[in-house]
């Protein structure tokens, strides 16, 4: 934003300090404003450096060497990601994490779209929107033990729930057919409420002489819909489409808490797969070689993501 | 703007024809639509139910004796709602602690991560440094990197810090430090100060201004919204945090905040399931409370993120 108008003549201004600022060299001014600019940057530098720009770099360094916490890392080559491709749970977690991402895109991602334009017509906005997104003020935490108890195979609330329709009892989270659709039902309810905020505000912008035209043009609800909502609330959809794969693709807690990749691994995700290389066997060589793999394979996604959100505005 | 400026100068409600969505107010005196309309609001309200039920059970759950908990099929509502149970966790939990070690974390990291967004933010908006583009884009880019590939770097920084050669594994600096690395908010404060006029910060300067001055009195002050917005997320975001202080925080439960306590009273076996329940009730409390306080204040933060359309 460039700044048009200068204060001169508006306020009164010590002619004598002027003159000083003026007398001056115009390098030794600029390195001074550098300078303190630059003070003002230190914090921020100095953070970013080592808890961000360094570990990038490192992430890749390591994946090439071997590190535990006791010895010093020694360079090991490929090796590190030798290990990780042949573990035999390394298909299994990347099947496992493909199809929890194509199943949120599914249902965690259509299904805030669809509600956002339902809200957006009827009266209640204000309560339906605190309705859905009361779960997401809910800790993850609390969330998850609480949804642990509701698939409980005993008291649990589902199997209730079945009961009453009619149907049969579940094992939920202890059987391997279960176990991913459960944990998907329990992000979607945790997600939803976010995401139709975004959508809500962005339906707001939807300018009103578009229905109007569309409508004397005799398109129906149906049609107006398709060609003019979605059309315009296309920018947050795509930021949320790839918010959606890179956050599914990193599914950690909810596997993590609720059922440590069980039953049998049937749950597995490479994130789970990473933090037991790390955390569980002191192999961080390998755990980072793994983060690399998922790294470029997000990379698509996040290049895409940056686009969209840093060099439209630019 | 002008809605703000005069309040009583509000548009008659229903008299302007351009207030429409999707569906027209002509439209919905047809029959059909207004079959339509009533389905779509039985379905939201179906819906609004499945969120509300969990937490419903999760209150009253809590309230029923043990033998009431774990019957089968359940009782909806409890027969003699007590709050036996919230009293016995309360005891058993240590509450006291969990919450104090979550309020010096919450503070902790709300403190650093003010001081470092607002001071780069100032600088990038207000003093323009040479490479200062270039250095917007380096805070903000990495905002998309995902945490699969950070995780094991920076938890080896937090280990051994290069230079410095300390170790702080089981300290709060571990959360504190890296938890300030916030891309996304220089980037929000930064846009929000550019808004302020060059006019006043030019009229400063030439009055002799320092640009501490400059910062303290006349950027911050006029930018109260955008860090309420910032300080509700972080305080909201300390509280919820799970996974980085627990891993962190292995082997000191005494500095534990309340989520990974929570997680270990709940997920480690040997506590009855109705106490876990009540336990994580009362830790429910404080983020819902916060968000119904700070609703208006968390939907401007989505409007500032300039995500419309």
């Amino acid at each position: 934003m460039a700044t048009t108008t200068g204060p001169a003549g508006t306020i009164a201004v010590s002619a004598a300090r002027r003159d000083l600022a003026r007398r001056q060299p115009r390098w030794r001014r600029e390195l001074r404003r550098n300078a303190v600019a630059y003070l003002f940057l230190l914090p921020a530098l100095a953070l970013f450096a080592l808890f961000l720009w360094w570990p990038i770099v490192n992430a890749f360094l390591i994946s090439f060497q071997k590190v535990d916490l006791r010895n010093d890392p020694v360079w090991v080559g490929l090796d590190n990601f030798r290990t990780v491709i042949n573990d035999p749970l390394f298909f299994r977690a990347w099947r496992n994490t493909l199809l929890y991402t194509v199943l949120a895109l599914v249902f965690a991602y259509l299904v805030p779209v669809v509600l956002a334009i339902a809200i957006n017509e009827v009266r209640g906005k204000d309560f339906f929107r605190l309705a859905f997104y009361l779960p997401g003020v809910l800790p993850p935490i609390v969330a998850l033990l609480l949804w642990r108890w509701v698939f409980d195979p005993g008291p649990g609330l589902a199997n209730t729930a079945l009961g009453w329709v009619g149907l049969e009892s579940q094992a939920w989270l202890q059987s391997a057919d279960t176990v991913i659709p459960s944990i998907l039902v329990i992000t979607t309810w945790g997600g939803v409420g976010g995401a139709i905020l975004y959508y809500l505000a962005a339906l707001q912008g939807v300018p009103a002489s578009l229905y109007d035209a569309a409508e004397l043009d005799g398109a129906g609800l149906w049609r107006r819909a398709i060609d003019i909502t979605i059309p315009q609330i296309r920018g947050v959809m795509l930021l949320f489409l790839v918010g959606q794969v890179i956050a599914t693709m990193q599914l950690f807690t909810e596997v993590f808490v609720l059922t440590s990749g069980g039953p049998n691994n049937a749950s597995v995700t490479v994130m789970l797969l990473l933090y037991r290389y790390a955390f569980e066997y002191n192999e961080f060589g390998n755990a980072s070689a793994l983060g690399v793999l998922i790294f470029l394979f997000l990379s698509v996604f996040s290049v895409g993501y940056l686009r969209m959100t840093f060099f439209k505005k630019g | 703007m002008a809605a703000r400026l005069f309040p009583l100068a509000r548009r008659p409600r229903g008299f302007d024809a351009t207030e429409r969505s999707l569906t027209s107010p002509l439209e919905m005196r047809r029959p059909a639509y207004r079959a339509l309309y009533w389905a779509t609001v039985t379905v939201l309200l179906l819906l609004a139910l499945t969120t509300f039920v969990p937490l419903f059970w999760l209150f009253t759950g809590a309230m029923k004796t043990t033998q009431e908990f774990f019957r089968r099929p359940p009782t909806l509502w409890p027969e003699n709602p007590s709050w036996e149970n919230y009293e016995r966790v309360w005891d058993r939990f240590n509450y006291a602690r969990y919450f104090g070690n979550t309020l010096a974390i919450a503070f902790g990291a709300w403190l650093l991560q003010m001081l470092v967004t607002t001071t780069a933010a100032f600088s990038l908006s207000k003093l323009r440094p040479a490479f200062g583009n270039l250095l917007l884009f380096l805070f903000f880019s990495t905002i998309m990197v995902p945490g699969a590939i950070l995780l094991v770097p920076r938890y080896l920084v937090v280990a051994d810090v290069p230079l410095l050669h300390v170790n702080l594994l089981q300290t709060w600096w571990a959360i504190w430090l890296p938890g300030a690395v916030n891309g996304f908010g220089i980037f929000l404060l930064k846009t929000f100060f550019d808004n302020v006029p060059a006019d006043l910060t030019d009229a400063a300067t030439i009055d002799g201004a320092s640009a501490w001055q400059l910062f303290t009195q006349i950027v911050l002050p006029l930018s109260k919204s955008a860090l309420a917005v910032l300080t509700i997320g972080t305080v909201i975001g300390s509280w919820q945090d799970f996974f980085w202080p627990f891993l962190v925080l292995t082997g000191a439960p005494e500095l534990n905040p309340i989520m990974v306590a929570l997680n270990n009273f709940g997920s480690g076996g040997g506590n009855p399931l109705n106490l876990v329940i009540a336990g994580s009730a009362i830790a429910a409390v404080p983020p819902i409370i916060l968000f119904l306080i700070f609703q208006r204040q968390i939907i401007r933060g989505i409007n500032l993120t300039g995500l419309q359309g």
